[in-house]
């Protein structure tokens, strides 16, 4: 009866001895991942480009990192509760003669959707690229508003 | 010439770095994107360094070592909350040693849409003399 028992602490079982390890490294794992990203947790949606979306009162504001696009190379649509983004980063190959000592800058084409937490006002969205950064703001719909609701002294 | 375009652009998170010296202000540190490329009158570099105005880069050439580093305010307004942030603004910081001797009179900087374009000529090489052994 006490063998039995026994036999489930950890470090005890010999049938599986390294399944203690085995849970040891998730668990460290698990802080070093808490750790690392504990403050900034982004939801890393893996789609480019990356966004960032705030809001006050009355608008919603999504920002994306988009340097070397001029607005007019972006496409973007509203409707309802999504903002769609899409275009192509192009970078003009230099004469053949340049020899690269660095490539990290990458062209391509992107196309993004993201959803928003309410209903915009699509009529009124603006758009704007300024130092690489696109800044579009989207008006809430005014069901979506927060109401400030006064109370009658009776 | 444009390149090839059809690849679909991947989503990558900055590269966050720790400058040789500590920081007066508190942030973050960014290391730009960039291509280097040289021709023989030329060294070309391209820095993505978004949300950079051309008034908060400082680009410092000293000896053979280039500093880039530019501030980035941030750009959200006071009133505004987050609901979901999935890059992060800080300034960008890089540094690189040059092997050729640069033209500093000459140097040309640009900054259009956070793209920081550098063209550092090269100093022109001291032409090959030949040198006469006069014998006595």
């Amino acid at each position: 009866m006490l063998l039995k028992k026994l036999s489930g602490w950890p470090g005890l079982d010999w049938e599986s001895p390294f399944e203690e390890l085995e849970r040891m490294r998730r668990q460290m794992d698990m802080l070093a991942d808490r750790l690392t990203r504990g403050i900034f947790r982004e939801p890393f949606a893996g789609v480019f480009p990356l966004m960032n979306v705030t809001e006050d009162r009355d608008n919603y504001y999504v920002r994306a990192e988009l340097p070397g696009i001029k607005a007019d190379e972006l496409d973007i649509s509203v409707t309802g509760d999504s903002l769609s983004i899409s275009g192509e980063r192009k970078i003009v190959a230099e004469n053949e003669n340049a020899k690269y000592h660095r490539k990290e800058r990458e062209a391509g084409k992107f196309s993004r959707i993201v959803s928003l937490p309410a209903q915009v006002n699509t009529e009124k969205v603006e758009a704007s690229c300024v130092n690489g950064v696109l800044t579009v703001v989207l008006p809430k719909a005014e069901a979506a508003r927060p109401k400030q609701i006064t109370i009658k002294a009776s | 010439m444009v390149e090839t375009e059809s690849k679909a652009l991947q989503a990558k998170e900055k590269a966050e770095v720790t400058t040789p010296a500590e920081q007066t202000k508190p942030g973050l540190v960014f290391s730009p994107a960039v291509d280097i490329f040289e021709t023989d009158q030329n060294i070309t570099l391209l820095a993505d360094m978004p949300g950079v105005k051309a008034e908060d880069l400082t680009i410092d050439l000293r000896e053979d070592v280039l500093t880039l580093s530019g501030e980035v305010d941030a750009p959200e307004g006071p009133d505004e909350v987050d609901v979901f942030r999935e890059y992060r603004t800080g300034k960008y910081y890089r540094q690189f040693s040059l092997s050729e001797v640069i033209d500093q009179e000459r140097i040309e900087a640009e900054l259009k849409d956070g793209v920081l374009k550098l063209k550092l000529p090269k100093v022109e090489k001291a032409k090959p003399r030949k040198i006469t052994v006069r014998s006595s």
